[in-house]
């Protein structure tokens, strides 16, 4: 079960901001479909391996070879806030 | 013209006007439209038009309208993702299919609303308001490319894009009547292609016939360098358009015959299968025995996913941005105003199953699942050639009966979801009606054979009227 406390965290981890008003409602539905997940616990999985993908690819490679890139208005036409051809974003620490 | 046309009937059209009066007629009924599929209509549509009339038509989809779900970039052209996130973003490139699209002539009458992230079963969640069901406007057309299958159901595009995580392409092609096509992962290129969960997804076509459906693949399908997961196919699927079903044996899985399902539902696909055998085919039942944990395993693994992919919005490069004193708080406060309820519930569950402590107990024991569905596919596609399956369990549910519970529409797309997790491909088509609501036969096969999949569902619409059937909104 996740607990109101628990919402919070990974809505901090998840970087979406939820009030403490709200976290109950979320824990309340969240826990639906967590309990809804829990049959998974009923498979017998003893060595049976992951499926991360269904195509069998592995490191696909090319050619390193130099190409031009999007002109950088374009890159930044975006964004309402930029500097000197910069992303401009509010300090991180 | 009005109305609902296939790929020829529009190319006879364009032969005896020209392409520009065919895109004025459709964007005309598409600005009376009451069904809200649209969520940008493209006003540079007539003057290519034009173009491709000056230039003489060449191509294989010249001068043919088609419709852009909202999650596929387009250059220079509004793409959303029917989310409050991401308005205003105008993206910079086209996807790699819409480059094909452009460069095979085809003329793109704008982009179409969806469940916001794809993340639904009903096109309800969509910033813009709900898209309404041609055939009864009081129900979902399905999700979550709703836009994209109720435009070609009401006569509002000749052909369209979707994208299919869980069902999105061939949910609402079975809840308005339409053809939809989940190909095999690999076969068309994603780039562009605005990811939610990027190993279960595939683009899709959407068409009033298979013929259509096998028009499109040749233009969008074959690898491009740019999505690392695509690979060439050698097929030409038009050639997969043959009546002939003799000698093709059907596998009947019990698992989606389940609890739930609507009787007219079933009546439908077994009198379709009945049809099969009719027409040269055998079938026999099968079990998939691990079908029931599906379910939980696809969301699990969606989820995950969905929760690393959609990191990227976080109010510093496109769309909505709040104020903050710090970076984190900027991207916290952007993103808990940006996203809608249930994309922020599937953000959080998935960042859940992947923390430590939960990681194995949800993420991986999915994976694990994720084999186990996997395997009883490749064990039932060594005995038959195809499965045959309802696409969904009822028909189209009505508007707002699920809004507050999203475990139960989640269950809805119980028959559609093991495709996605085994990554085999899958057509929805037309096999009945109950009380006016169209119901869809899901056509499942081996990894890369769309052919086998193209060919039963031709052979079926060659011998059945389900397909030609209007809704009144197209009268």
């Amino acid at each position: 079960m996740i607990t109101k406390e628990e919402v919070e965290h990974v809505g901090w981890l998840a970087r979406i901001e939820i009030h403490e008003s709200e976290a109950q409602a979320y824990a309340e539905k969240l826990n639906a479909v967590l309990d809804y997940f829990s049959q998974l616990d009923e498979v017998d999985t003893e060595n049976v391996a992951p499926t991360y993908h269904v195509a069998d690819i592995v490191n696909v490679f090319r050619e390193d070879v130099v190409r031009p890139s999007m002109p950088q208005e374009e890159v930044l036409a975006n964004t309402g806030k930029k500097q000197e051809g910069n992303f401009l974003a509010p300090r991180i620490m | 013209m009005t109305g609902w046309a296939n790929i020829s009937q529009v190319k006879e059209k364009i032969a005896q006007t020209s392409a520009e009066d065919v895109t004025a007629s459709y964007l005309e009924r598409i600005r009376k439209s009451r069904i809200n599929a649209y969520t940008t209509i493209w006003e540079g549509a007539i003057e290519k038009a034009r173009e491709i009339d000056e230039q003489g038509h060449n191509g294989p989809l010249a001068g043919i309208p088609i419709a852009i779900k909202d999650n596929i970039s387009t250059r220079g052209i509004s793409t959303t993702c029917s989310s409050k996130i991401l308005q205003g973003y105008v993206p910079p490139y086209d996807a790699h299919i819409v480059e094909r699209l452009k460069d095979a002539g085809a003329i793109i009458l704008g982009k179409t609303n969806m469940d916001e992230f794809a993340m639904g079963t009903s096109t309800e969640s969509s910033c813009y308001g709900p898209t309404l069901n041609p055939w009864d406007k009081a129900r979902v057309p399905g999700g979550s490319s709703g836009g994209s299958a109720a435009v070609v159901a009401a006569g509002e595009a000749p052909i369209s894009v979707g994208s299919d995580t869980g069902g999105s392409v061939r949910c609402p092609a079975a809840f308005c009547g339409v053809v939809g096509l989940k190909p095999t992962y690999g076969t068309i290129s994603r780039y562009g292609l605005i990811s939610y969960a990027n190993s279960l997804e595939q683009i899709g076509p959407l068409a009033t016939c298979v013929s259509d459906i096998a028009a499109l693949m040749d233009v969008i399908g074959g690898h491009d360098a740019r999505d690392s997961t695509s690979v060439q196919t050698e097929t030409m699927y038009k050639d997969a358009l043959v009546d002939d079903v003799s000698g093709l044996k059907i596998g009947v899985p019990a698992e989606y015959f389940g609890a739930g399902i609507d009787p007219a539902v079933e009546n439908s696909v077994w009198d379709a299968i009945q049809l099969f055998e009719e027409l040269g085919a055998s079938w026999e039942q099968v079990s998939l025995p691990h079908t029931s944990y599906a379910l939980a395993a696809y969301y699990i693994i969606a989820m995950s996913e969905a929760s690393s992919n959609l990191a990227r919005f976080d109010g510093t490069r496109y769309g909505l941005r709040n104020e903050g004193e710090n970076w984190h708080v900027m991207a916290s406060r952007t993103r808990a105003e940006g996203f809608g309820a249930e994309v922020k519930r599937r953000i959080l569950l998935g960042t859940y199953a992947l923390s430590a402590g939960y990681h194995d107990k949800y993420y991986l024991k999915a994976l694990k699942v994720r084999t186990l569905v996997k395997q009883d596919f490749d064990q039932a596609f060594k005995e038959f050639d195809c499965l045959m399956t309802p696409t969904m369990p009822t028909p189209a549910f009505k508007l707002e009966e699920k809004v507050e519970d999203p475990l139960a529409l989640y269950l809805a797309d119980v028959n559609t979801v093991p495709i996605n997790l085994a990554g085999v491909p899958s057509i929805s088509l037309p096999c009945g009606f109950t009380d006016g609501l169209p119901i869809g036969l899901q056509i499942i096969s081996k990894h890369f054979d769309e052919a086998t999949v193209l060919r039963a569902a031709y052979s079926f619409e060659q011998n059945t009227e389900h397909h030609t059937r209007r809704p009144a909104e197209v009268a």
